[in-house]
């Protein structure tokens, strides 16, 4: 990629308040114009499709979740004895309790598909190749967080499924040879999940998401550097290309993040317990297990590369190998080119891995038995052999189509009858 | 924007964008308003606060005793004579909140005196049968009540507030 | 992406055909039949007068053996609920037992209910609940009906996502309390437990508790088991989400709103994006 040929985010003129105490407060803190060149002046490559509007999506999540969260601490109990019940005072007694409840559960869910949709738009779009590593990395981080953090939250019901996904995941740990029983009980606090875990959870589970809005400031930060990837993966060229962040890009977050709230509300409004499970309504009980023990659905997936490996240590592996593989996607990925819409061959084996994914999906809610075994083994094997096998080697075999020279060129190809003279109706801020 | 399309029907254009700003306002509004009324009191705390029943009948004269109705001490005070007698020999007019003890008690029912406990300064809870009035003496920053629970002396700006109540009987009442 | 759907929905469709295969053959469990209810659905409200026959039926049946703690009296009078008075709530409490205290002596003492008051449990502690019966403690009530359910399996739990059905707990109830049946010839029954074709395992500590003509009704309602099923399964219903007429009924307004102004937002948008070549 040649550098200098990139059109870059500082060659916008740098923004100057007009008010007087506005400039006192800029000379002391460029909070403005920061804000300004991040937020508004921001040149957006203007051929974004909507499936760019899942950063915002997960923006406003974030945010929801947080907002959410906060409100419901201020009645929620953590302790063993309480937790459940208060809970369900928060469902029953607080005013509008019950929606601020459903929404941060349901809110946990949506944030998961939203941060799985943007994933795998970043992975068609070859969004996480040079320039973009670190970003990216950064996005694999924030995932990590986000399993961590969903799964102490789950915890804090304190239902029965809380409490035996406690003792489960917890127990991954004792895989570790030789010190993991004491990294066990440590994590406990005890001799089992109980009342010291139950409150170590929910402090950190109160830390976390502010963890996540501090990586998620820096992701932000790396995409303001690097620039927006786009459709057809090829950089902006001049200011005719982008279109700046505010209105143009602002106003398509936001109709799409009013649109993803229609999901949202559906969800909390219609079919609140849909995405949880029944037995989570039962008061956690350290005596009886329940007979089918599954997660949330948005780890199904690992779940189900956990439990197809016959072997304790090995499957911790594989189920940690199996996210710690996404951060070294720049570098498997051998191909010179970004879009799947150039790369034929990608483009099938990319959703034929999306496919897998689902399957891991189902297949982790099934019980561990039989052909479900069977058939869990094999999409694991396919979903480490398309990072390690198929994408290096595509980028070596594979013939892509010819790149466009630039972003107007691609939409011209795209709508070949519109807008013709192009470059000279740009738009002006 | 440009000067193209845009400026050609002005007015359906800021029609638009004003309705979506006001339908934007209106959203951020409604989702405030449940993450501020989950911080009033709840359900529970609600119908826990319902009125008490009191039994007068073990409280002997000259005797204080502390109930609680919605989280906050009820003086339930038996007077003597001799408490009554001070309380309304004063000159209820010249006290810094003028009231009269008549007007502090139930017709009738003279010796009983129902207070909420709590200093009208900054909510400490006063000493029985203490201070230079025989009434209440508050320790935090030295307000001293009458035997009627009126402000005589010190920081405090109102006599001790009256809960809502009834006698219910000679010897019974309810708080609330 | 849209060239590549058709790849998609193939692999997908490949990858469940090969899953569909391996589905086959794991359930046991009798698959409870379907109820109308009258809280399905987007506009699903209660219906007070079978809420009041199911409290009854609680009272007069499950209430010996089945807490009910997460409620309290004052519930019964809450809008969306069976819509008692506030002095017939009253009333009810009054003739319940709450154990208060301690006294300024330190004893315990009992008191009738207050609104305010939690239902009472039938035992003293869980240990007390599980000698009384054969070591099976009786569930709590409260939230039952978000507590059972049956496995929906592909592709129904894609469907009840647009078909809004979540009444699984329900049904399951219903059918449970009348799905009492002969053991099957062979069957190993564990000492004290009965055959139920709807319980998972089928051997349900639970005897079949529900005769006909055993609870009287007023209101011209057949006086019969699947009648009492229904009514106090609907009253369960109630108890595990009070709160559901209100949920619905904003739901249906946050719903007409964020469409109206997703459609505000997307002429915005289109007006602002007029501008810009490729996107008229």
């Amino acid at each position: 990629m040649n550098e200098n040929a990139i059109y870059r985010p500082e060659q916008h003129a740098i923004y100057q308040p007009k008010n007087r105490s506005l400039k006192w407060l800029e000379v002391r803190l460029p909070i403005l114009s920061l804000a300004h060149s991040s937020f508004v002046a921001y040149p957006t490559p203007r051929n974004l499709n909507y499936w760019w509007a899942f950063g915002a999506i997960l923006s406003f999540l974030l945010g929801a979740q947080i907002v959410t969260g906060v409100v419901l601490a201020m009645h929620y109990t953590p302790h063993v004895d309480h937790a459940f019940n208060s809970v369900e005072h928060i469902m029953r007694d607080v005013n509008w309790g019950w929606l601020l409840r459903y929404a941060h559960a349901v809110g946990a869910s949506m944030f998961f598909l939203a941060a799985y949709v943007h994933m795998f738009r970043g992975l068609y779009y070859g969004s996480y190749k040079d320039p973009r590593e670190v970003l990216w990395i950064l996005g694999v981080i924030i995932l990590l967080l986000m399993i961590m953090t969903g799964f102490m939250g789950y915890v804090l019901p304190w239902g029965q499924m809380s409490f035996w996904a406690a003792t489960v995941i917890t127990n991954l740990f004792s895989a570790i040879p030789v010190f993991g029983e004491s990294i066990v009980t440590w994590l406990w606090g005890g001799y089992s999940v109980g009342n010291p875990t139950l409150n170590r959870f929910y402090s950190l589970h109160y830390l976390l998401p502010f963890v996540i809005l501090g990586v998620v400031v820096l992701h932000v930060w790396a995409l303001h550097v690097s620039g927006q990837n786009n459709p057809a993966g090829v950089e902006p060229r001049s200011k005719q290309e982008t279109v700046p962040f505010t209105p143009h890009a602002t106003i398509k977050d936001l109709f799409l993040t009013v649109v993803f709230c229609i999901l949202y509300a559906w969800f909390v409004f219609y079919l609140p317990n849909y995405l949880g499970h029944p037995d989570n309504n039962i008061p956690a009980n350290p005596s009886v297990t329940p007979t089918h023990i599954v997660p949330e659905w948005y780890y199904l997936p690992f779940y189900a590369i956990l439990r197809a490996v016959p072997n304790k240590l090995l499957g911790v592996l594989f189920l940690m190998a199996s996210i710690v593989i996404l951060a070294f996607v720049p570098w498997l990925d051998t191909s010179k080119v970004r879009s799947a819409s150039y790369r034929p061959l990608y483009r099938q084996f990319f959703w034929v891995f999306a496919a897998v994914c689902v399957g891991l999906g189902w297949l982790g809610s099934k019980p561990a038995e039989g052909n479900y075994v069977l058939a869990a083994r094999v999409l694991t094997a396919w979903y480490f052999i398309h990072f390690l096998i198929i994408l290096p080697l595509l980028g070596l075999v594979e013939r892509p189509k010819p790149l466009p020279a630039s972003i107007s060129e691609a939409t011209l190809r795209k709508a070949p009858g519109a807008a013709v003279a192009s470059g000279a109706a740009a738009p002006e801020r | 924007m440009t000067a193209t399309t845009a400026s050609a029907e002005p007015t359906r254009r800021d029609f638009l964008y004003i309705a979506t700003a006001t339908a934007g306002a209106a959203a951020l509004a409604a989702s405030v308003w449940p993450l501020v009324s989950q911080m009033n009191p709840d359900q529970s705390t609600i119908a826990a606060g319902a009125p008490i029943e009191v039994d007068l009948t073990p409280v002997a004269e000259g005797q204080v005793i502390k109930v609680f109705w919605r989280g906050k001490p009820i003086f339930i005070d038996h007077r003597t004579p001799k408490e009554i007698k001070e309380a309304r020999d004063v000159d209820w007019h010249t006290l810094p909140d003028p009231q009269s003890d008549e007007a502090r008690v139930k017709e009738g029912h003279d010796q009983w005196l129902i207070l909420i406990g709590i200093c009208t300064h900054l909510g400490c809870i006063p000493l029985a049968h203490q201070g230079d009035y025989d009434g209440w003496f508050c320790p935090c920053h030295g307000s001293q009540y009458d035997t009627a629970g009126r402000i005589r002396r010190g920081p405090a700006p109102a006599n001790l507030a009256l809960p809502p109540y009834a006698f219910l009987s000679d010897t019974k009442i309810r708080i609330g | 992406m849209s060239g590549t759907s058709k790849i998609c929905a193939l692999a997908l469709a490949g990858a469940l055909a090969v899953l569909g295969i391996t589905a086959a053959g794991a359930e046991e469990s009798e698959i409870p039949p379907r109820v109308e209810w009258s809280f399905a659905g987007p506009f699903g409200i209660y219906d007070e007068a079978q809420l009041q026959r199911g409290f009854k039926i609680y009272r007069e049946v499950c209430q010996a053996c089945h807490a009910l703690s997460l409620l309290s009296f004052r519930n019964l009078a809450d809008p969306g609920g069976p819509g008692f008075s506030p002095a017939q709530v009253k009333a009810i409490a009054a003739e319940y037992k709450i154990t208060d205290g301690p006294n300024d002596q330190g004893e315990m003492f009992e008191r009738p209910g207050r609104p305010a008051d939690h239902f009472p449990s039938p035992y003293p502690n869980e240990q007390a609940g599980r000698a009384a019966h054969n070591g099976v403690l009786p569930p709590d009530l409260s939230v039952i009906t978000k507590a059972r359910g049956y496995e929906r399996g592909f592709p129904w739990f894609v469907f009840d996502i647009f078909t809004q059905y979540q009444e699984e707990g329900p049904d399951y109830v219903v059918a449970l309390l009348q799905g009492y049946e002969n053991p099957p010839p062979g069957f190993s029954m564990p000492e004290g437990a009965q055959y139920n074709k709807y319980f998972p395992g089928h051997a349900l500590q639970m005897p079949p508790i529900l005769t006909d003509g055993q609870v009287e009704y007023t209101d011209g309602t057949p006086a019969d088991v699947p009648h009492y099923a229904q009514d106090v399964t609907a009253f369960l219903q109630w108890a595990a989400e009070p709160h559901l007429v209100a949920r619905k009924r904003v739901g249906l307004q946050v719903m007409i709103f964020l469409v109206v102004f997703a459609g505000l937002l997307y002429f915005t948008k289109k007006k602002v994006w007029s501008s810009v070549p490729g996107h008229a």
